[in-house]
């Protein structure tokens, strides 16, 4: 026995009777397995806590959101144990969303496994000592063994157990050094020595609340636990913060020796990416990579075979086909050849008609079967039937929602995640984030609201969801707004790139300073105008490395699904509206409404009011349709101008209103159309 | 605090309020904690490195520490 044993959590819960009291059900009891040992993995972001996970359950993983959170939750199983992964979190705490699902999942974990960097002990170690301090079964596995080697670090591996009451196995897990002893690890899990006048405190608290790890809570003053067991919660967080620290440094000073040794590679290249001189460059190849990536190959090269050819040519086709055999369709078949120059030209076309659906007149049908069969074609319907036209048609619900979603999106929204996870797992992430942290304290964020803009130009859908990672309600609010109204998504970015290379450079310089200039002058006016302060840059920087490609897939996979899965209801909402309103004819109404705010104000043909409605559903449908108008340059720059500060498509405003609210979300929607309008028209009478 | 790159120092204080103050002492950043300031960034961004770890702070953040210089 060392001289800090004493009373084990199980002897304080047995001697003191569990008094009735207010207890409020959070969900999480229900949302975590009822019949198996729940293990549940904590640790620090970055310590490799994901191949542990792995390695524990196999192929089958199932990632939800933890109730009443858009915090995703990993569930595996083991044969011996129901395993949940924890978002890495520095302590346990109601300091963000992260931490208050790992807050309640630790508070019904029966045996917890804790990941622990052995290069960072020192900051690592707080949320051991916090866990046992819980009074919770815990294991603890000393990871990254090898890089402590590397850097001098020794660590007497023995006595750390020891001091700590916990078992605790070194590993190497990229290598599985270690694994082969995990599970008989885990099974060795107690509660392990917490700090002795703690322990006496939450002796007192126990007869309240329900557990030694509850009670910890409350004197640290969470105020949730504290509210669900009817009590005021503690204030003395920062004196039981700043003990455990002192505990922390007192147990490493025994068990840890280092030697400087001189600094690694990825050391020196951190270095370079936040330098003020190097910062730049480095940047600016990131970006540049970035934009080969997915705005050449992804945009360009793989949406074009994806949408192209499989979204138009083969699903809407075959879909299309099983319409019109039973419905009014008129089929035009467009013969496709290549010319000289290597592009796409109809060489040959003929209409089809079948009043009645091909089904009542086979002997055409087989016609236009024979005359499709000889080469490429593109194949157009126009169906009559209401119904047909609103799922089938033009917008069709259906028909176009599946491709738009299915073979445009995904391979650019995959593609945005995995450029932002390669970023993230190199290390590079959080050194973009405080790079560019100064800038964007002027518009009232903090560095990390990067994301979320980076992602902006992906998909504004996208990025939408992202805000949640923002620390306040001022700076989602402050981001979301930034997002619907400046920020042009990659389906639009395309076509504004093309439409300004061919009205020159005086025009895309005017077009960037406006839409630059929108963009701060929104950032800075809500900045000033919202009550409250933004959070501040605290960011722990996590060593520079080699991205790792089944961390980075497998977090792309994760993130792609879930925004799959948040955003197509949407997406066929938004189609379904618009498409009823063609139908109807009131999307004409509408047209017809905005035709002389587009004449008179925005000086452009009639015609662009089209493309602004249309945009209303898919951005580049907004402005694909500027492309066949004849506008002059000092034109071209007012409407895509005002397409790119107009309200975003129809998902995105879905998307915006389940994240900031009705109330809010409207007055930024409608906020957008003025200010399309209203700018468009400003810089039509400058400059047209 | 605001100093260069390369100074030692050691924390004096830390920011008014009590949410920040406590994440600042679970990353490490306590009152006498000591530090290297590996950089500055222009407009002051600062980014520290104290056991081994690496810090970024945000200027607000940075400014509201007190510390002591070598």
């Amino acid at each position: 026995m060392n001289d800090n044993a004493l009373l084990g959590p199980d002897d304080l819960t047995e001697a003191i009777p569990h008094a009735r009291h207010h207890h409020v059900d959070t969900g999480a009891a229900r949302f975590l397995s009822q019949t198996k040992t729940k293990l549940v993995l904590v640790g620090n972001p970055n310590v490799g806590k994901s191949v542990f996970f792995n390695h524990l359950t196999g192929m089958y993983v199932d990632v939800s959101n933890f109730p009443g959170t858009t915090v995703e939750v990993s569930h595996g199983d083991h044969p011996r144990w129901a395993v949940y992964d924890t978002p890495g979190i520095y302590g346990v705490s109601s300091f963000n969303d992260e931490e208050r699902v790992a807050r309640d999942i630790i508070l019904e974990a029966d045996v917890i496994l804790n990941i622990v960097d052995a290069v960072h002990l020192e900051r690592d170690l707080f949320l051991t000592l916090q866990l046992i301090d819980m009074g919770k079964k815990t294991a603890v596995c000393l990871n990254m063994m090898d890089e402590a080697e590397e850097r001098g670090i020794r660590i007497d591996v023995e006595e750390l157990s020891n001091r700590l009451g916990v078992p605790v196995l070194p590993t190497t897990a990229i290598q599985k050094k270690g694994f082969d002893k995990l599970d008989t690890h885990i099974t060795q899990a107690c509660p392990g020595n917490s700090n002795p006048s703690l322990h006496r405190s939450l002796h007192d608290l126990l007869n309240r609340v329900g557990s030694q790890a509850e009670a910890l809570m409350v004197m640290e003053g969470d105020q949730v636990v504290a509210e669900r067991h009817g009590i005021d919660p503690g204030d003395e967080r920062e004196l039981i913060y700043v003990e455990r620290r002192n505990r922390v440094n007192r147990l490493l000073e025994k068990v840890m020796t280092a030697t400087e040794r001189r600094r690694p590679f990825s050391a020196t290249l951190g270095r370079l990416a936040i330098s003020p001189v190097y910062g730049f460059p480095f940047l600016a190849v990131v970006l540049y990579a970035i934009y080969l990536f997915v705005g050449v190959f992804i945009a360009q090269d793989v949406v074009g075979f994806t949408e192209g050819t499989l979204g138009n040519r083969y699903f809407e086709t075959f879909v299309k086909d099983r319409v019109a055999a039973f419905t009014a369709a008129e089929i035009t078949v467009e013969k496709v050849g290549l010319d000289e120059a290597g592009e796409e030209v109809t060489t040959g076309s003929r209409t089809f008609s079948f009043p009645q659906g091909t089904d009542s007149n086979p002997t055409l049908a087989a016609e236009m079967s024979a005359y499709r069969h000889i080469g490429v074609n593109n194949v157009s319907y126009t169906f009559t039937s209401p119904l047909a036209l609103v799922f089938f048609g033009e917008f069709g619900a259906v028909s176009m929602t599946v491709t738009y979603l299915l073979f445009l999106l995904l391979p650019l929204v995959f593609g945005f995640y995995l450029s932002l996870s390669i970023l993230e797992d190199s290390g590079y992430l959080p050194r973009l984030a405080t790079f560019v942290d100064r800038s964007l304290n002027g518009i009232g964020l903090n560095g990390r609201a990067i994301i979320p803009l980076i992602l902006g130009l992906g998909c504004v859908t996208m990025a939408t969801i992202t805000t949640r990672l923002l620390g306040t309600d001022r700076e989602k609010r402050i981001a979301t707004s930034i997002l619907q109204f400046a920020i042009p998504c990659s389906a639009q970015l395309a076509v504004i790139a093309a439409l300004l290379a061919t009205a020159g450079l005086t025009a895309t310089l005017i077009y960037s300073t406006v839409i630059l200039t929108v963009f701060i002058g929104i950032g800075t006016t809500l900045d000033r105008a919202l009550p409250g302060v933004s959070s501040p840059l605290l960011l722990d920087l996590p060593p520079m490395r080699m991205p790792r490609a089944r961390n980075v897939l497998r977090k792309t996979w994760v993130k792609t699904v879930a925004f799959m899965k948040e955003a197509t209801p949407w997406f066929f909402i938004g189609a379904l509206a618009v498409s009823i309103m063609q139908v109807t004819g009131l999307l004409d109404v509408w047209v017809n409404l905005l035709a002389p705010i587009t004449t008179g104000w925005l000086k452009l043909p009639q015609e662009a009011s089209t493309a602004f409605v249309m945009g209303l559903v898919r951005r580049d449908f907004g402005a694909a349709g500027l492309y066949d108008m004849a506008l002059s340059p000092m034109q071209v720059v007012v409407a895509l101008t005002t397409i790119t500060l107009f309200v975003p498509c129809i998902a995105s405003l879905m998307v915006m209103l389940k994240e900031r609210g009705t109330r809010e979300g409207l007055v930024i929607w409608i906020g957008s159309w003025v200010l399309a309008l209203g700018i468009g028209g400003l810089v039509a009478l400058l400059i047209v | 605090m605001d100093v260069r790159r390369g100074t030692h120092g050691t924390i004096l204080s830390l920011p008014e309020p009590p949410e920040l103050r406590s994440q600042c002492i679970r990353l490490g950043l306590c009152v006498g904690a000591g530090f290297l300031c590996i950089e500055r960034l222009p407009g002051g961004t600062i980014v520290l490195e104290t056991n081994r770890q690496e810090i970024a702070l945000g200027r607000h953040l940075a400014k509201a520490i007190g510390v002591e210089t070598a």
